[in-house]
């Protein structure tokens, strides 16, 4: 191994050693002398080589025609189960995969095996020549310098205005994208119709329900009467009017004074609508009055106005005011106080009108 | 070029069939120098440059797949009732693209297939183009003159995670409906402007009947369209750099060394594409992806616990669950001058993204500026050859990992058994204290790596052999490496700190001296590659025992 240690330092190639100490270093010892494969030496192994790609050629046309069969002699008829779905979906999967698989592996095994694996070197070029990267430049500063543009002030300012300018027709015409939201989260359904209180219904098929039905411990998911009578927009209504109706020992609630009368006999309805991003909060935890959000886990305490304990909503969910009327239906007596779901830059302002 | 080229052309007459043809082709478009140029082009061979590959594979399994899926598949948000064979939706009321989606499930032939394989190479192909760009980024394979490229695969891995998400929205099933309510929630919390996107984007309010046939746009036309001019773009410079190999015997920055493109690295390359194709469609026979029948139509009340979006959203969407929005008894959100700023959504949606991509972007310049290493790079570091910026990706990748996590925090609480509570607090510790630590045990790790390539290169292989020599001593016999295993172990550069360089007025000004600093954060931690000197110095010290090495420590670390 003594003929490493002439200590003459390595040159090789374009690494410069700049900030380097200028050690002596291993010299490289250049590629590594080819080993013959056995199938270049041993024509019986290079004959099963050739075999056996042969084999996975062969394997992949078996591939094609159990796809084949398995499209056209499974019918996905009336009468067609899942399971039938199924057996051709996997049929189909494995034809492709044993198609596919046997000419890839196939050619990639021909590569390895049999193509010649001498490993070659080739010149890396520069990627450009230092005589053009001149030449370039110059012409740069000449058609620069020909346009005039930096000894007239005036035509470059004056066209960098109406540049700056011309792409606002553009950003313009996709103003009708949309309506302008104006305060259409502000209100849902829920607001009293010609003076008729809403009843509030059973998500989703839309019977009214009695105060008499709910049990202590008991939940209902809750849409307004009359959701499902809508043609337009009622999915967008939904979005905004779905409630959570629950009811507790009228004494484990602990209602501010101005939410005392928000209540019938311990039943209280807040939004569904999650205040993080709008997720429906959708479990509710009898034994600790807590709700929670399946998305990103805010949790509500309904015992507490359903204040946030735990997680990223922010504030609590709104609570929609009931009562009972005198078929013994509830009702909403008006709409939320606030916006429902998320927050939005004028959420604020809405709230303020809302309340005046 | 001149009108009498039929003559010419008899000058020289090719003798094989193949000659003949390229010879037809040649003379019509004059592809010669193009095959000239290309035909025996080397190309490097390792396994982990097979990434970029299967990217590139998977986009056009996607581009196959995703045609035929357009037949068949109505973007329309129009109410209709379920008329197909699956007989647990039978009349009930959905959007047609959500009845489509199931019409191409279960009424298509092949539909659900061609479905799987759309899904599940849509999943490769983001996880592909990730695990690429963490090889380039490990390996140092963005250094000049390859910054560009750099960027450009930056954007496709955007543009394929946009792609992802518009197509995922597609079907309209409860699922990723609820996707959609998220994004609109994200969206509304910008400030000035949200509300008015939303609204724009929706087409009014959420969800409104437009955002499919949008979003369909998007997934079809404009965002395939840019994704392939990336590509073409990014191959363009691969070709114009050529490919970047890694270190060893014989390659260095001015040779390629490799396989001819033509036939070997074509075959390879091209078998590859089958066997790319053949596990997407193992997998889409075998394993059920996004299952829309058992979710049902869009309905903004019901959801269902435990639900995952793709992964690629995942990072984000655990980022949304770990900010708490109220702190102590601080609301997160804060009005201010009567205007809402939902800090609880905008930061983590926001932030996380935002600095992960700007880090991402800006590295190579970064590191260019600390190192003030300006030449050309075509041969790649070997991770730990490179440990602080390997302890840089780390620390980067395990960031990323929580908050990937994060995303499932509740399935981790109830595999595991513990309190979904726990698992957030947790995972917010490590939000902070998770990158750190994978700094600094990344970056020991590859100096004890680098170690032990030096011990290895100076004293041999351990053969596990216990040879008793005459006055009783036990020895493990080394085996020394060949001049090409050893040359691998130390043809590397290990740069040192480099000091504060006055500026051309004589003054060393304050940029100056912050890049001093962080060099010497960079490169104090070092291992110097053994030299020949150190070589004959740790032979000499056996006598010339060649073969016969004490396994007696003979670290140096230089500083």
């Amino acid at each position: 191994m003594g003929n490493h240690s002439d200590g003459s330092p390595n040159h090789s190639g374009t690494v410069a050693t700049a900030g380097q100490s200028e050690v002596a270093k291993f010299q490289d010892p250049g590629i590594p002398p080819h080993r013959l494969r056995l199938a270049d030496t041993d024509p019986r192994a290079a004959k099963r080589a050739e075999r056996q790609v042969a084999l996975l050629f062969g394997s992949s046309v078996v591939g094609t025609v159990i796809f084949l069969v398995a499209y056209f002699a499974i019918d996905l008829g009336a009468d067609s189960t899942i399971g039938t779905v199924r057996l051709q979906n996997a049929l189909l999967g494995l034809g492709t995969a044993f198609a596919m698989l046997g000419i890839g592996t196939g050619i990639v095994h021909w590569a390895k095996a049999l193509m010649p694996d001498h490993e070659v070197s080739e010149e890396r070029h520069a990627i450009r020549t230092e005589e053009d990267r001149q030449a370039a430049v110059r012409i740069v500063d000449d058609i620069v310098e020909e346009t005039g543009i930096k000894r007239r002030p005036l035509i470059r300012n004056t066209l960098l205005g109406a540049v700056a300018l011309a792409p606002l027709p553009a950003l313009a015409i996709f103003g009708d994208l949309g309506p302008r939201p104006d305060d259409k989260l502000a209100h849902t359904m829920w607001a009293p119709q010609d003076g008729k209180l809403k009843r509030l219904a059973r998500d989703p098929d839309g019977t009214p329900i009695k105060a008499a039905d709910v049990t202590i411990g008991s939940a209902f998911h809750v849409i307004p009467e009359g959701l499902n009578e809508m043609h337009e927009g009622k999915l967008d209504e939904k979005a905004k009017s779905v409630v959570l109706l629950m009811r507790l020992n009228p004494e484990e609630l602990n209602p501010s004074p101005e939410r005392a009368d928000w209540a019938y006999n311990g039943i209280v309805a807040y939004s569904k609508i999650c205040t993080h991003v709008g997720c429906p909060v959708a479990l509710y935890e009898q034994q600790t009055h807590h709700l929670l959000c399946p998305c990103h886990q805010s949790t509500f305490d309904l015992t507490q106005q359903c204040k946030v304990i735990f997680g990223p909503a922010s504030r609590p969910l709104p609570q929609l005011p009931i009562a009972v009327d005198s078929e013994g239906y509830l009702v909403a007596t008006s709409d939320f106080h606030e916006p429902v779901g998320p927050s939005y830059w004028e959420r604020e302002e809405h709230v303020r009108n809302n309340n005046a | 070029m001149s009108a009498t080229t039929t003559p010419d052309a008899s000058v020289f007459v090719a003798e094989t069939k193949g000659g003949r043809i390229t010879d037809f082709v040649d003379q019509r478009v004059g592809g010669s120098g193009i095959l000239r140029e290309f035909g025996r082009k080397v190309f490097p061979d390792h396994w982990s440059f097979m990434f970029g590959e299967v990217a590139l594979y998977s986009f056009v399994i996607l581009l196959l797949s995703g045609t035929f899926l357009t037949f068949f598949f109505d973007p329309s948000m129009a109410e209709t009732r379920y008329a197909g064979s699956y007989l647990p939706l039978k009349n009930v009321e959905m959007s047609v693209a959500y009845s489509s989606s199931l019409d191409i499930s279960f009424d298509v032939r092949g539909g659900l297939f061609m479905r799987q394989v759309h899904h599940w190479a849509a999943l490769l192909f983001v996880a592909s183009v990730s695990v690429h760009m963490l090889r380039v980024f490990f390996t140092g394979a963005f250094r000049k003159p390859r910054e560009l490229n750099w960027v450009v695969g930056g954007v496709l891995l955007i543009l394929s995670m946009a792609a992802g998400f518009t197509g995922y929205s597609l079907p309209d099933d409860l699922l990723s409906g609820n996707g959609l309510r998220i994004i609109d929630g994200v969206i509304k919390s910008i400030p000035v402007v949200g509300t008015y996107i939303s609204f724009f984007l929706f087409g009014g309010e959420f969800p409104g009947t437009v955002i499919i046939s949008r979003l369909y746009m998007l997934h079809i036309l404009l965002v395939p369209a840019l994704i392939l001019l990336m590509i073409v773009m990014h191959l363009f410079m691969v070709v114009v750099h050529k490919h970047t190999q890694y270190p060893g015997p014989g390659r260095n920055d001015g040779n390629v060394v490799g396989y001819p493109l033509g036939p070997v690295y074509a075959a390879k390359a091209g078998g590859f594409f089958f066997i790319v194709f053949g596990v997407v469609a193992l997998m889409a026979g075998f394993f059920t992806i996004n299952p829309i029948w058992n979710y049902g139509p869009y309905d903004p009340s019901p959801v269902s616990a435990g639900t995952q979006p793709d992964w690629y959203i995942g990072f984000v969407d655990g980022a949304l669950r770990l900010m708490p929005g109220i702190i102590g008894n601080w609301q997160v959100e804060q009005v201010w001058f009567g205007h809402v700023f939902s800090f609880n959504v905008l930061l983590p949606a926001l932030v996380p993204a935002g600095i992960i991509f700007t880090v991402l972007f800006t590295y190579p310049w970064i590191e260019r500026w600390i190192t003030r290493d300006n030449r050309e790079h075509h041969v790649l570091d070997r991770p730990r050859n490179a440990p602080t910026r390997t302890a840089i990706g780390m620390a980067g990748f395990t960031w990323y990992c929580v908050m990937w996590a994060a995303a499932g925090s509740d399935l981790i609480a109830t595999h595991f058994h513990v309190a979904l509570n726990d698992v957030t607090y947790w995972l917010r510790a490590l939000f902070f204290i998770g990158p750190v630590i994978a700094f600094i045990v990344t970056k020991r790790v590859a100096l004890a790596l680098q170690r032990k390539d030096r011990e290895i290169a100076l004293h041999g292989r351990e053969t596990g052999r216990i040879v008793r020599l005459p006055h009783g001593e036990f020895i493990e016999v080394h085996a020394p490496l060949d001049e090409y295993k050893r040359y691998k172990l130390v043809g590397f550069e290990s740069p040192s700190p480099l000091p504060a360089v006055p500026n051309d007025h004589g003054v060393v000004d304050k940029k100056e001296k912050r890049r001093a600093k962080l060099s010497q954060w960079f490169f104090e931690d070092r291992v110097a590659p053994a030299t020949p000197a150190e070589l004959e110095a740790a032979h000499g010290h056996h006598g010339g025992h060649e073969a016969i090495e004490a396994a007696e420590s003979q670290k140096t670390l230089s500083r």
